[in-house]
């Protein structure tokens, strides 16, 4: 296990060293800089601009200088933004975000856990089919237009929330709805077909055959057996949380990374769009990695060797 | 049971061996694997509401010139933002009236449009009729849909197929690209594009196959390396076939259900990638009209006109829910095994 | 003998896209305590169906149409679940066909095994955990003291058929229903299985209905045989009478395509020609008429009665009206019955 996680981490360096490459030449690519149409600048200035930026000097070089700033947690200097380094601008901005994004991810997967597990039992049921109602709808409309629907709704017209407004809790409830309905609707789609596979199993059908009344054999066998593939969709949800966030945040003008990103690409702000890139892969990966670890403890088939399969 | 019944003598001949003939005949008409797939989907109810919904969504986008009530992108900034009206009818929200200021008022007497003029869905800010436009928006935004898809098939099936097959060294090699575009998140590799090409419906497109034939690879190895082993491909590759003609003939058959139903998932996240690109202003360009810069639109306008919002957000949520919908309907009728009858 | 578990005129009827299939069509036996009942018959006969009617433990798609199954007399069909789930694991208990896929992969197999005891007794976990262990070695799981928190992945096919084996008897149940439990295992691991439930059975005094489509394990435990087809029984009597003086055609053809020790080493085996009847339009007269070379007119349009042959032995077959014409059963069953008149019997 050690031997697979030390494996894993050499591959997330290699990996976040391509990103960063590809991000970095394409973004050479581009052409011009945030400053060449601004023209109140004269020439001699933008030279001097250009100088601190370090944009005066070969793209090699220029490589070689961002990916030695990497190295030391350097993500750049923001061309907007009161040239703050990227790092700060992240740090800044990572509380909201992070509590929107956690608050959406636990609460759609406890949702969609028992969303899938209820439509799994009462199998073939009017309850069954509203449940797949309820997670299609989920999968289906996207988190923005779910997101001005309830700011709409329940702030505008019932003003039951702010409208748009980053300071408590209360606050955090309307973007965390709107983020929430696609890691419901994945989580309990998943669930639910896991569970029935689960409850037609031979060792279902045993622990029948032990005199488990229905709810026990769901709770002690069903259940956990169903529960352990869905820790394999954490990864893919993060990211449908983290591309909902970028529109959300911007709807309930939330000061988070999301927000900043979209920001950044409407004011060409190279560094800040490369360097918010390499974080977000940089998040996602650590984010497989965890899962695949979790996995790997909760399931005694991996845990213990063997591989699992028979 | 102690009783043995009275049975007429002569029912006591043996009558063997005409029946054995019989006996090997199968008693249900047998059905080719499509004829039955076919069957077994249009006896899913909402699978087959689902196709119809979505046929007639192709054919109005189709169609979109002869259908289309105006021209999406004509500009008539006196009959700016005008609620839907329909024909004369006086149905409320349908009539053409308006609140204003606490008063339910003509929109259109207001603007001084011409008698007999009505928008069934309103207009825009730039008097744009709204219909016209979703029907448009439609129709940019599924060919965007389909061409990701094909680009996505183009790549991603022969990449699988060659991954799978070939399998060892190449595989791994093959493999480990898949790992490394697959942990970027596909939208910032999208975005990233987006930010590089031109705004348009051909960067649209690029962005999205970029990442999106990973899936499809990844599906199509997986199955080819099963039929690798199966005894009809084995039987072929002993006898020599070329691997060209193994693939047309014996793996692509084969391949047709999980490539035909990661289709139908890959469709709805092309609209779904082409709507988020145009809310957040870098996808397709004004004036033309694809459903995103439509929500996009609805949205700034929301507070006061929701309808410029709530029409292209139910479209592009009928488009979603019916192709997922019918995306599984398909996995249950092309593997039984996977529904629950 | 005191007959335990008495069926009587059980139907199954299973809702299908298809329309109903008629699964079982009128099944009688009863089982005596102490005794040994095998029920063979190829796949899809309604064997597993029929045991599994007793415990309730059918399909969501299946319904008992109509009949009773009377454990000391109370009928089973009509208690609630609640009431039913005092009876399985407790005085009736059930082996499965897959040891593979039988036990919850992410349970220690300690915890599986002490589960029914838990629910049907009042003991501390500590003392079911510890009569687990006793069961586990009892079934010939090697140190079972250090095994108690391994997972099944961490044990051979053998072994956890041994597990699942411990977790039937360990509440020491009055009758074990076994579902083709060796049909998943090596030759040398079901001789071994077979030899575990007749020593279990002599141990802890339980009744076993035994399922086989293996005509060859029969011999080794039963006391007595019924044979099924088609969703009805055939034939049943005690083994030596079902084996070796048989009266349905069906049972000649299973007994046919067997090999036995007296089988000449050029000799074909023979097969029984056809397919098992549709069950969803189940024929009118004898279900196996249309695959029976010794078929008359009457097979097709009424169903057999049963006939006695002898004492326990009987068969539902018109060859044994005493106005059928006198057929001669292929010679591999000629030999059987030359068998039987040695043992002291009187084969027809």
């Amino acid at each position: 296990m050690a031997k697979y996680i030390l494996k894993r981490i050499l591959y997330l360096f290699l990996t976040l060293f391509i990103i960063a490459s590809i991000t970095f030449f394409l973004m050479k690519l581009l052409p011009g800089t945030p400053f060449s149409n601004q023209n109140r600048m004269s020439a001699d200035q933008l030279k001097i601009v250009k100088a601190q930026y370090g944009l005066d000097q070969s793209v090699g070089v220029q490589y070689v200088r961002y990916m030695v700033g990497l190295l030391h947690g350097n993500l750049g200097t923001s061309f907007q933004f009161n040239n703050e380094p990227v790092t700060a601008l992240i740090g800044q901005r990572l509380a909201p975000s992070m509590q929107i994004g956690a608050q959406a991810m636990v609460l759609g997967t406890i949702l969609g856990i028992l969303l899938g597990a209820v439509a799994a039992i009462r199998k073939n049921t009017w309850v069954d089919t509203l449940a797949t109602f309820i997670s299609i709808l989920g999968l289906s409309i996207p988190s923005f237009v779910l997101a001005v629907l309830l700011q709409f709704y329940l702030a505008y017209k019932w003003k039951i929330y702010p409208v748009a407004l980053w300071d408590n809790f209360q606050s955090s409830i309307l973007p965390t709805l709107a983020l929430t309905a696609l890691p419901l609707g994945t989580v309990a789609r998943f669930m639910r077909t896991e569970m029935v596979d689960v409850m037609s199993s031979d060792y279902i059908e045993l622990a029948k055959s032990k005199g488990n009344s229905n709810w026990k054999v769901v709770t002690k066998h069903a259940l956990r057996n169903s529960l352990i593939p869905v820790v394999t969709i954490i990864g893919p949800m993060a990211v449908s949380v983290m591309t909902g966030s970028m529109v959300v945040e911007n709807i309930f003008s939330i000061p988070g990374i999301g927000e900043q990103f979209v920001k950044s690409i409407t004011t060409n702000d190279y560094p800040t769009i490369m360097g918010l890139t390499i974080f977000y892969s940089f998040l996602l990966i650590i984010v497989y990695l965890i899962v695949d670890i979790l996995y790997g403890l909760i399931d005694p088939r991996i845990r213990l060797g063997n591989g699992g399969k028979e | 049971m102690e009783q043995i019944p009275q049975i007429p003598k002569e029912k006591f001949k043996l009558v063997h061996d005409e029946n054995n003939a019989e006996q090997e005949k199968i008693s249900t008409p047998s059905l080719t694997y499509m004829q039955d797939v076919r069957r077994r989907l249009f006896k899913n109810k909402v699978a087959v509401v689902c196709l119809t919904l979505l046929s007639l969504i192709v054919l109005i986008s189709i169609f979109a010139p002869v259908i289309a009530p105006h021209n999406p992108n004509e500009q008539q900034v006196t009959l700016s933002n005008l609620p839907p009206k329909l024909g004369n009818l006086n149905i409320p929200g349908m009539n053409g009236y308006q609140n204003m200021g606490g008063k339910m008022v003509d929109a259109y007497k207001q603007a001084g449009a011409p008698k007999g003029t009505s928008f069934i869905l309103g207009t825009d800010y730039l008097g744009r009729d709204l219909l016209s436009r979703i029907i448009y928006g439609t129709r940019l935004s599924l060919v965007v849909a389909v061409l990701a898809t094909l680009v996505d098939l183009l790549i991603g099936v022969p990449y699988g197929i060659v991954s799978g097959w070939k399998g060892g060294k190449t595989d791994t090699f093959m493999q480990r690209i898949v790992e490394i575009v697959s942990s970027i998140p596909n939208l910032i590799v999208v975005i990233l594009m987006m930010i590089v090409l031109k705004p348009g419906l051909t960067s649209i497109v690029i962005a999205i196959a970029i990442t999106g034939w990973v899936t499809m690879a990844r599906l199509v190895r997986a199955q080819t390396f099963q039929l690798k082993e199966q005894e009809y491909i084995l039987a072929a590759r002993t006898l020599g076939e070329p691997s060209m003609k193994i693939a047309t003939k014996h793996l692509i058959p084969n391949l047709s259900s999980t490539i035909i139903i990661q289709t139908m998932f890959t469709i709805p996240n092309a609209i779904f990638f082409e709507a988020f690109l145009s809310f957040i202003g870098i996808g397709i360009p004004a004036p033309n009209a694809s459903l995103g810069t439509l929500l996009s639109d609805g949205q700034k306008a929301f507070r006061f006109l929701p309808y410029q919002m709530w029409a292209p957000a139910i479209i592009l949520s009928i488009i979603m829910i019916a192709t997922n919908l019918l995306g599984d309907g398909l996995r249950d009728a092309f593997d039984p095994q996977s529904s629950d009858h | 003998m005191d007959k335990i578990l008495e069926v009587k005129d059980l139907h199954v009827d299973f809702d299908t896209y298809n329309g109903t299939v008629h699964a079982i069509r009128g099944v009688n036996f009863h089982l005596n305590a102490g005794e040994t009942l095998a029920i063979v018959g190829e796949s899809g006969s309604g064997k597993s169906i029929t045991v599994r009617s007793i415990l309730q433990l059918l399909a969501s798609n299946a319904t008992i149409a109509k009949g009773e199954v009377l454990y000391h007399g109370d009928d089973l069909l009509q208690k609630s679940d609640k009431e039913m789930d005092k009876i399985r694991g407790n005085k009736i208990s059930m082996i499965f066909q897959d040891p593979m896929t039988s036990l919850d992969p992410t349970m220690t197999i300690g915890k599986q095994v002490a589960e029914p005891l838990l629910i049907h007794n009042n003991v501390s976990k500590k003392d079911a955990l510890k009569r687990a262990e006793e069961v586990l070695r009892l079934v010939g799981i090697p140190n079972p003291e250090a095994r108690m928190n391994d997972y099944p992945h961490q044990f051979s096919g053998g072994q956890r058929q041994r597990i699942v084996i411990a977790i039937a008897i360990v509440d020491y149940p009055e009758i074990l229903i076994a579902d083709e439990p060796t049909t998943a295992l090596d030759v040398t691991v079901q001789a071994q299985i077979i030899d575990l439930l007749r020593e279990l059975q002599q141990k802890i005094g339980t009744s076993i209905i035994f399922i086989t489509h293996d005509l060859g394990v029969v011999a080794g435990i039963a006391d007595r045989v019924a044979v099924m087809y088609a969703g009805r029984f055939v034939e049943y009597g005690s083994v030596e009478d079902v084996f070796y003086n048989p009266q349905h055609p069906y049972t000649w053809g299973l007994l046919d395509s067997m090999p036995t020790l007296d089988t000449n080493e050029n000799a074909r085996l023979n097969s029984i020609p056809g397919t098992p009847p549709n069950l969803l339009d189940p024929p009118k007269g004898d279900a196996f008429a249309p695959r029976n070379a010794y078929a008359m007119q009457i097979d097709e349009e009424e169903q057999p009665p049963f006939f006695k042959v002898s004492k326990n032995h009987y068969a539902a077959t018109w060859l044994l009206h005493p106005d059928a014409p006198k057929v001669t059963p292929p010679a591999a069953i000629l030999n059987r019955y030359k068998k039987f008149e040695k043992l002291g019997g009187n084969a027809k």
